[in-house]
């Protein structure tokens, strides 16, 4: 079965926060603001949750890829 | 800081035994090491004995990674194209000397294995990257070695030797391709690093320079020759810059898992030390307990270390590690390439950490702080250069526990005082500046 795990592109990333705001389940901000992501797979009842923090991101920067379990 | 070649512990790069003779010449060294077997790149059954005989050596990369060469080549074949072979001898590394040691001692034997590496990847071009603002005079010694080759018809490929801009990351290899593309020289992220880089549209191997040297060796006396020196899971030496308060500090080879005490006393370290740091700024502190440790990544990496880019920086007694370990830290601060907030602002953020518990100025908070950062930088990078720091910060915090307890309560030490062994030059190219 494939699972999702979220990364997050640094170099992309501009500490929005959006992200931490969608789905702090799994993301927290680091004291500059930056996303510190769980990045174990995304269970299945937040996977929608996760894209939309994914769509979310003015800065593209946050990941959500597919796996091996 | 000396480039002294001392008592060798072992001898197949760096031979002691020259016998009047001059190995940049490619006459002298052909005497030396004897002629490459014919390359016969395309020679399918050729081609396939020599991959075997890489992947049956266990040669891995000298430049830090350790990533197996028989599994780079084979990424890069998969790749398909034209390659491009990228010789890596940008050692940013401050105090590290290895490749230009190497390069200026026997730059032939380099460009023998760059010549071997291009012959299994069906290269036709090969690009020794250097830095620009090298003192050392290796890119001559190298340009003439390049030169006489070229004249005497046997070079087969094209070498370029390029000065490329300098800096702590400037040999990081996505760094380094993305400069040879004529973007700027910065790592970029990579969600799938199985990717091959490439140079315009060529698959790029990067090596480093001593990698090549093993392989040109590998190919003139095999696999087997290879692994009769080193450790079965570690087969074969390699060289180690020894620096700070030894009596003389350069380049050594060594066969791989020699103790490291052992590598220090052939430096001239003194008997009580403070402690080691294995692998350069961004490796690990050990304490004098563990000395004995075999230079070998399995060995080492039971500590948290590992061989990095081959430098053991002794720091005696007199000395304070967590001073020391501060100046680091600022320094290596200052070489990010400024991309990722983790690195630009969590990096600066350690150093002042450090640097208070230095001064003996540290709060109640400080030290928690500090352990609470470090624990949340490592792994949020494109590249590896703050998880390098979280390394070598962490070590620090063991390795000189006793120290830093003082340091957390307040008081400086004698040795804060003391004049650094580091060879901490000004940042080449300061990142973004945290706000």
């Amino acid at each position: 079965m494939s699972t999702h795990r979220l990364r997050v592109d640094p170099v992309a990333c501009d500490a929005y926060g959006f992200c931490a705001e969608l789905l702090p389940e799994r993301i927290t901000l680091d004291e500059w603001g930056y996303p510190v992501v769980d990045g174990t797979p995304v269970d299945r009842g937040l996977v929608e949750l996760a894209r939309r923090a994914v769509a979310e991101c003015p800065r593209r920067a946050l990941l959500l890829e597919a796996a091996e379990a | 800081m000396s480039t002294l070649t001392a008592p060798a512990l072992a001898s197949r790069l760096l031979s002691p035994e020259l016998d009047g003779r001059d190995p940049t010449s490619l006459a002298d060294h052909l005497a030396l090491r004897g002629e490459l077997p014919p390359l016969r790149g395309d020679d399918a059954a050729w081609v396939a004995a020599m991959l075997q005989a890489v992947a049956d050596s266990g040669l891995s990369g000298r430049g830090g990674a350790g990533f197996p060469s028989a599994r780079k080549l084979a990424g890069i074949r998969r790749a398909g194209g034209t390659p491009l072979v990228v010789v890596n001898a940008m050692e940013g590394e401050p105090e590290s000397l290895k490749d230009k040691v190497l390069l200026t001692a026997v730059p032939h034997l380099v460009l023998d294995g760059a010549a071997v590496a291009a012959a299994l990847l069906g290269a036709r071009r090969v690009v020794v990257c250097l830095p620009a603002d090298d003192p050392s005079g290796t890119a001559e010694v190298l340009r003439r070695a390049v030169a006489e080759r070229a004249r005497a018809g046997r070079s087969g490929v094209e070498v370029v030797v390029a000065a490329r801009p300098g800096g702590y990351a400037a040999g990081e290899e996505s760094a380094l391709v993305e400069g040879l593309n004529d973007r700027p020289g910065l790592p970029i992220f990579r969600a799938d690093k199985a990717t091959p880089l490439r140079v315009g549209r060529a698959p790029a191997l990067v090596h480093n320079a001593e990698t090549l040297a093993h392989l040109a060796l590998i190919a003139r006396h095999g696999a087997a020759w290879f692994r009769s020196a080193g450790t079965a899971a570690s087969p074969g030496t390699t060289l180690v810059t020894v620096a700070g308060a030894v009596v003389r500090p350069g380049v050594f080879e060594v066969e791989l898992g020699c103790p490291i005490d052992v590598i220090c006393a052939a430096a001239g370290a003194p008997d009580d030390v403070a402690g080691v740091l294995v692998g350069g700024y961004a490796g690990t502190w050990l304490g004098p307990q563990h000395l004995g440790t075999p230079f070998e990544r399995g060995a080492l990496a039971e500590l948290g270390a590992t061989t990095g880019v081959g430098v053991l920086v002794v720091l005696a007694a007199s000395s304070c590690g967590i001073t020391e370990t501060a100046r680091i830290a600022r320094y290596m601060a200052g070489e990010s390439a400024g991309q990722c907030g983790p690195c630009v602002f969590g990096l600066p953020a350690l150093a002042e950490d450090l640097e208070l518990l230095a001064v003996g100025r540290a709060g109640p908070t400080t030290m928690d702080r500090l352990r609470g950062r470090a624990s949340l930088i490592a792994g949020r990078g494109a590249c590896r250069h703050p998880d390098g720091v979280v390394r070598l910060v962490e070590s620090a915090l063991v390795a000189f526990a006793d120290d830093l307890e003082r340091h957390a309560r307040g008081h400086a030490c004698r040795g804060t005082a003391a004049p650094s062994v580091l060879n901490i030059p000004r940042n080449a190219r300061p990142g973004r500046r945290a706000a």
